[in-house]
C-alpha cells in the first residue's frame, strides 16, 4: 500500500505542475500545446515496449504490438505535427525570409 | 539497472514539464517541443535496455509500422484539418493506454492487489471511451457522419446507466481479478458509451470534445502509469490531464456555456434558437468591392476578424497580401482572434501562422476589444455568432453572456458573408442591419482578391 500512496502523491503534484505551467501559455499557440502535449500523453509508448517484448504469452505480446503501433503514431505524429506548425510561427518579415 | 531506468524517467519527466514552460512563448516553443521529444526518446531508450525484453521482433515491426504511419499523417495534414488530426493522435494514446493494460492483465494473470485491479479498470474505462469517442469526434469533422448533434429519447439516462454498469462491474472484478470477463464486458460498455457520448454533442461544439478528450488521453496514461507501477506516466498522463482540463474550461467560458451543457445540451440543431433581432427585418445594404475599397483606403486603421469560414474558403493567404497591401499605405492593421475562433483552442492562429501572418500582428479579444471604438473599420470574415451583439443585450438568445468582440464599436464594419443565413447557433445578427455596416456578399477568398485589386487600382 506504501507504493500507491507515493504514486498518488506524484499524480497530484503532477497535476499541479500541470496546471501552473499550462495557465501560462498563451491563446496564441493553445493548439500547438494540445498536439505537444498529446504526443507527451504518448509516454504510454513505455509499457507498450515491455508488453510487447517481455514474457512467453502470445496474446499479451499481440496485444502489446497493437499498443506499440498506436502509441507511436501518437508520438511521432504528435511531435511532427507540433514542429510543423511551431516552425509557421514568424514574427516579422525578417524572419520570414529564409 | 531498475535505479538508472528510473532517474532517466525522472529527467524525461522533467523534459517534459520544462518542454511544456517553453510552449509559453513563441520564441522558445520550439525549442520547448523539442527538448519534449528529446525526453520521449531517452524514455524509449532506456526502457529497451529493460532485462525483461526477451524478443524485439514485435517491438521493431511496432515501431516502424506506427512512426511511418504517424510521420505521414503529420507530414500531410492539411492545417484546417488540424482538430480531426488531434483527435485521432488522442484517440490512439487512449487506445495504447488501454491495450498496455489489458496486456500486463494478460501477461501478470488475476492476482494482483487492490490498487492495481482498480487502476487497470479506469485505465481500460477511459482508455477505451478516449479512443472511440475521438474516433467518433474524428468522423464529425472530417465530414464522414453529420456534424448535428444525433439524440434519441433517453440519452442522458442510457449513458448515465452505460457508466453505472461500467462501474459496478468494475467492482465486481476488484472483487475477483481472476476472472477476465467482467473486463471484457467494461471494454464493450465503454466501446458503447464512447459512441453514445460523443454523437449528440454538435461540430461548433467539437473544440471543448477535443480539449476533453485530450484530458482523458493524459488520464488513461497515468492510470496505466499506476498498473505498471511507472512514475513517468504517471506525471506524464497527469501534466496532459490538467492541459486538457484547462483549455476545456477557457473552451467552455468563451462560449459562456457550461462543460454539462455542451456535453448534454445538443446545441446546434437546425430549428435551434433564432428567437434574436426579428423584431421588424430591415433592409440590408448591400455594397460592391469598389464601395469597400474607397472606404478602406481612407482608413487609418483596420482591425481584420477571421473566422473559420475564412479558412473555409482558403482565403487566409490572399487575405495575407489585402493585409500587406493596407500597411503599405500606412494604415494600422490588427487581427483580433476570438477564442473560438477556429474549431480548436488556437486554431486560428496556426491558419494564419501558415499564411505567413506575423504572430505580432494577432491579438487575442481581452487584449484589442477596447480599440474597437478608435477603428475606422473593422472587416469581418467568416465570423458571425462571436461578433452578434446580441450576446450582450438580449437575454432570451442563446449567445447571450457569451463574451463576444466589440465590432459593433469600430466607425464602419464591413462583413464578408456569403449569404444572411445565422451562425452555428442559428441566431440572427443585428450588427446586418447596422447603417455603419456594409455588407459584401460572395466567397470570402474572391470578395478579398477583389478588394486587393479594388485597392490597387485606386
Amino acid at each position: 500500500m506504501e507504493g500507491i500512496l507515493v504514486s498518488l502523491y506524484i499524480f497530484v503534484l503532477a497535476i499541479f505542475v500541470g496546471f501552473e505551467v499550462i495557465t501560462k501559455v498563451p491563446p496564441l499557440l493553445h493548439t500547438p500545446l494540445m498536439s505537444g502535449s498529446n504526443a507527451i500523453s504518448g509516454i504510454t509508448i513505455v509499457g507498450a515496449l515491455i508488453s510487447a517484448g517481455a514474457g512467453h504469452n502470445q496474446l499479451a505480446k499481440i496485444l502489446g504490438l497493437l499498443a506499440v503501433i498506436t502509441a507511436t503514431i501518437n508520438v511521432v505524429g504528435g511531435y511532427m505535427v507540433t514542429d510543423r506548425m511551431l516552425e509557421m510561427f514568424k514574427k516579422d518579415k525578417s524572419e520570414q525570409k529564409r | 539497472m531498475v535505479t538508472i531506468t528510473n532517474i532517466v524517467y525522472l529527467i524525461s519527466a522533467s523534459f517534459f514539464i520544462l518542454g511544456l514552460k517553453w510552449l509559453g512563448s513563441p520564441k522558445t516553443a520550439r525549442k520547448g517541443n523539442f527538448l519534449s521529444m528529446l525526453g520521449m526518446l531517452i524514455a524509449i531508450v532506456v526502457t529497451l535496455l529493460d532485462k525483461n525484453i526477451l524478443d524485439f521482433t514485435y517491438i521493431i515491426a511496432g515501431l516502424i509500422i506506427g512512426a511511418a504511419i504517424g510521420a505521414y499523417a503529420a507530414k500531410t495534414v492539411e492545417m484546417t484539418a488540424m482538430p480531426q488530426m488531434v483527435a485521432l493522435f488522442n484517440g490512439f494514446g487512449g487506445a495504447a493506454s488501454a491495450l498496455v493494460a489489458y496486456s500486463e492483465y494478460v501477461r501478470v494473470g488475476g492476482h494482483m492487489p487492490l490498487d492495481v485491479s482498480i487502476t487497470l479498470v479506469l485505465s481500460l474505462l477511459i482508455g477505451v471511451v478516449t479512443f472511440v469517442g475521438s474516433l467518433v469526434a474524428y468522423a464529425k469533422l472530417q465530414g464522414l457522419m453529420t456534424g448535428a448533434p444525433i439524440t434519441f429519447p433517453g440519452q442522458k439516462f442510457a449513458n448515465g446507466i452505460l457508466l453505472l454498469i461500467a462501474l459496478v462491474l468494475g467492482g465486481f472484478f476488484v472483487a475477483e481479478p481472476a476472472v477476465p470477463t467482467f473486463l471484457l464486458v467494461i471494454i464493450g460498455v465503454a466501446l458503447v458509451l464512447g459512441i453514445t457520448s460523443v454523437i449528440p454533442i454538435g461540430g461548433a461544439d467539437m473544440p471543448v470534445v477535443i480539449s476533453l478528450l485530450n484530458s482523458y488521453s493524459g488520464l488513461a496514461a497515468a492510470m496505466t502509469g499506476f498498473v505498471l507501477s511507472n512514475n513517468v506516466l504517471i506525471i506524464s498522463g497527469a501534466l496532459v490531464g490538467a492541459s486538457g482540463i484547462i483549455l476545456t474550461n477557457i473552451m467552455c467560458k468563451a462560449m459562456n456555456r457550461s462543460l454539462a451543457n455542451v456535453l448534454f445540451g445538443a446545441v446546434g440543431t437546425a430549428d435551434g434558437g433564432g428567437t434574436g433581432a426579428k423584431k421588424d427585418k430591415a433592409e440590408v445594404t448591400q455594397y460592391t468591392a469598389e464601395d469597400a475599397a474607397v472606404v478602406l483606403d481612407s482608413a487609418r486603421s483596420v482591425i481584420i476578424v477571421p473566422g473559420y469560414g475564412l479558412a473555409v474558403a482558403q482565403a487566409q493567404h490572399v487575405l495575407h497580401e489585402f493585409a500587406e497591401l493596407l500597411m503599405q499605405k500606412g494604415i494600422k492593421v490588427r487581427y483580433a482572434i476570438h477564442p473560438v475562433a477556429g474549431r480548436m483552442p488556437g486554431h486560428m492562429n496556426v491558419l494564419l501562422a501558415e499564411a505567413n501572418v506575423p504572430y505580432d500582428m494577432l491579438y487575442e479579444m481581452d487584449q484589442i476589444n477596447d480599440d474597437f471604438q478608435n477603428t475606422d473599420v473593422a472587416l469581418v470574415i467568416g465570423a458571425n455568432d462571436v461578433i452578434n451583439p446580441a450576446a450582450r443585450t438580449q437575454k432570451d438568445s442563446p449567445l447571450y453572456g457569451m463574451p463576444i468582440l466589440n465590432v459593433d464599436q469600430a466607425r464602419t464594419v464591413m462583413i464578408i458573408k456569403r449569404s444572411l443565413s445565422p451562425g452555428f447557433a442559428g441566431v440572427d445578427n443585428e450588427l446586418f442591419y447596422d447603417p455603419k455596416t456594409m455588407m459584401l456578399f460572395g466567397d470570402a477568398k474572391e470578395m478579398v482578391t477583389e478588394l486587393v485589386k479594388e485597392i490597387k487600382n485606386i
